[in-house]
């Protein structure tokens, strides 16, 4: 017994121990001055990758359901955490302590999202439930570019409508300005408390995986009847995978958000495409495979940027346009090789070839 | 005291009457077959006794407690475990995680619990360590415990969800087809394991079957189902001897 349970929490040390080996490699690069100016500038951007990519795979791989939504939690948890940053800005001027604050507020109110949006949707299952989760992450990206709040001496008006029908006095100050979103943005967020959160993110969700809930959420995964046969309420641990993961997206985002000097909600960073892209490092770093998740956005990141170096030093600038310009395609084709690489039989017998071989050595 | 004892159960399924006026009484601590040919409605009784069905009609009491109705889980906690005709594991988790998972509802913890690892966390999973293991002792499967149960063999995976059924801790065991596609020397096997469960747990049994000498061998007694209603029930010989049922189902 002693000896499996050293086994789980030896490979959970491993991840962890990536990471960190990531975080202190990366401040000997810029230390000794070989942190190129576009690797430094992918550092934040990594942690809430691995972020976003670790807390999908909750849902997908552990509770085995197809969210396209994600990119809406990150949106609720980036809007929320920055509104009260741009709110508190005079009142706490410790950047630390208000981050820290911004991220709670942010990963509690898109949990919460998670739960309002999870109590309908959990009912459907497969594509269906895909579909309808990528049209709640739509209708939450279009709500916020309708959202005008603003403050003055009487307090906080809202409308949906446009700045001027905020009503305020002349004294006020519009935060959240329609499609221009909220401009201005302390940039709070640095490197280590991405590396931090990143830590805290794996934490959670590899320790609830070990634990009793997480337990039932993979027996719903594997499955339902049997589950339901044993007891287990599988509406309530649905809804814990769901909510869970919606709120370390909320945190990814408040990451993503205090990066920025202006944040608006554009199909770009809160749309359809953020989604795929999340579900692109899930399933390139494995479906379940939470160490998969973090590895695989920073590699497919790292490739992406040392091949438009290259092309730009090549001065190939047409490829390079098409290449900026169709991201997503090259994502597409990342998914359709890992597809063919999982599942055509003759891959499947070329894998198995190769890993019994292993295993025999091993042996 | 009966520790199964159901009234004139029955569901409709639109127009057709599945199971209609159902009823059996099963004494604690024996072993009781149900009976039938394809299509009689042995695994909807099942259904509906677990729950997955609601009954439209009729009650049913399991060691005096109403249970009519209930849903699933209820069901499961009030003391009714069961396997299925087809497997049905959790074939991505390891052997001992679905044991574990039959434990779910007597060893509880708070999520936060889990992820802080307090002394709550350790003290209840170091229990279903314990109690698991020793029910894969039972099973002759603890030396595969690390393994995913979709990589076990057939037999040991039957022999997998039984033990996942005895570990929620049940009065009364449902087994649906423990015997489907298993060769003569497996069934024999399987044969001493029921007996096995039933005298080491001190548990009450009722199996739906179809190979005649597993239901001969080892049950006690018979309820013969056919188009939904009871068409016999009594002491196994008495059944199998019956000539409606010999006509209904065992052919001349």
């Amino acid at each position: 017994m002693k000896k499996m349970m050293t086994k789980k929490a030896k490979q959970n040390a491993i991840t962890y121990g990536i990471v960190i080996i990531g975080f202190l490699a990366m401040q000997l690069l810029s230390a000794t001055g070989h942190m190129s100016s576009s690797l430094s500038g992918l550092l934040i951007p990594f942690c809430y990758y691995v972020i976003l990519a670790v807390s999908l795979n909750l849902v997908v791989g552990v509770l085995g359901e197809l969210s396209l939504g994600h990119a809406g939690f990150m949106c609720v948890g980036a809007f929320s955490s920055v509104f009260f940053t741009k709110c508190m800005e005079n009142v706490i001027t410790n950047s630390v302590i208000r981050f820290i604050i911004a991220l709670i507020i942010g990963a509690v109110i898109a949990a919460i999202f998670g739960v309002l949006i999870g109590i309908p949707v959990l009912r459907l299952k497969g594509d269906y439930l895909a579909i309808v989760t990528l049209a709640f992450g739509e209708i939450i990206k279009n709500l916020v570019n309708v959202l005008y709040i603003g403050r003055d001496g009487n307090g906080f008006h809202f409308s949906m409508k446009d700045s001027l029908s905020l009503g305020m006095e002349p004294d006020g100050q519009v935060i959240v300005n329609g499609p221009q979103g909220i401009t201005g943005i302390p940039k709070d967020a640095t490197f280590a408390i991405g590396v931090i959160l990143v830590l805290i993110t794996l934490f959670i969700v590899l320790r609830l995986v070990d634990s009793r809930d997480g337990r039932a959420i993979q027996s719903i995964r594997d499955n339902r009847i049997a589950a339901e046969s044993i007891g287990i309420n599988v509406t309530k641990y649905k809804l814990m995978a769901f909510s869970v993961s919606a709120g370390l997206a909320g945190i990814g985002g408040a990451l993503y958000a205090h990066n920025l000097s202006t944040l608006s909600a554009t199909p770009k960073n809160f749309g359809y495409n953020m989604s795929i892209m999340i579900l692109v490092y899930v399933v390139l770093g494995g479906i379940g495979n939470i160490r998969g998740s973090v590895i695989a956005p920073i590699v497919l990141n790292l490739v992406l940027d040392y091949f438009l170096r290259k092309m730009q030093m090549l001065g190939n600038n047409v490829v390079l346009q098409f290449l900026s310009d169709n991201r997503m395609l090259v994502y597409a084709i990342v998914l359709i090789v890992i597809m063919l690489f999982s599942w055509s039989p003759k891959m499947i017998e070329w894998r198995e070839r190769v890993f019994h071989k292993k295993a025999k050595e091993e042996a | 005291m009966a520790m199964l004892e159901v009234k004139n159960l029955g569901i409709s399924f639109g127009g057709l009457r599945a199971v209609n006026g159902f009823h059996i009484t099963i004494e604690k601590n024996q072993l009781y077959g149900l009976i039938g040919p394809n299509g009689a409605g042995k695994t909807t009784v099942f259904n509906l006794l677990t729950g997955v069905y609601k009954p439209d009609a009729g009650s049913i009491l399991l060691d005096g407690k109403d249970i009519t109705g209930e849903k699933d889980i209820e069901i499961s906690k009030a003391g009714i475990a069961r396997t299925f005709q087809n497997i049905r594991l959790f074939s991505q988790m390891s052997v001992l995680d679905n044991v574990k998972v039959g434990m779910h509802n007597h060893h509880e913890y708070s999520v936060l619990a889990g992820i802080f690892h307090t002394p709550k966390y350790k003290k209840e999973e170091a229990l279903m360590d314990e109690k698991a293991m020793e029910l894969l002792k039972v099973f002759d499967l603890a030396d595969m415990a690390e393994t995913n149960a979709s990589n076990l063999p057939y037999g040991k995976q039957r022999r997998l969800e039984i033990a996942r059924a005895l570990a929620t801790d049940p009065k009364l065991l449902l087994l649906d087809e423990p015997a489907a596609g298993m060769n003569p020397k497996e069934t024999g096997e399987l044969m001493d394991m029921i007996r096995f469960v039933r005298d080491h747990f001190d548990m009450t049994i009722l199996l739906i079957e179809h190979d005649m000498k597993l239901v001969s061998g080892i049950c006690e007694k018979l309820t013969m189902l056919n188009f939904g209603e009871v068409l016999a029930e009594g002491a196994t010989s008495e059944v199998l001897n019956n000539p409606q049922v010999i006509t209904a189902y065992l052919g001349e």
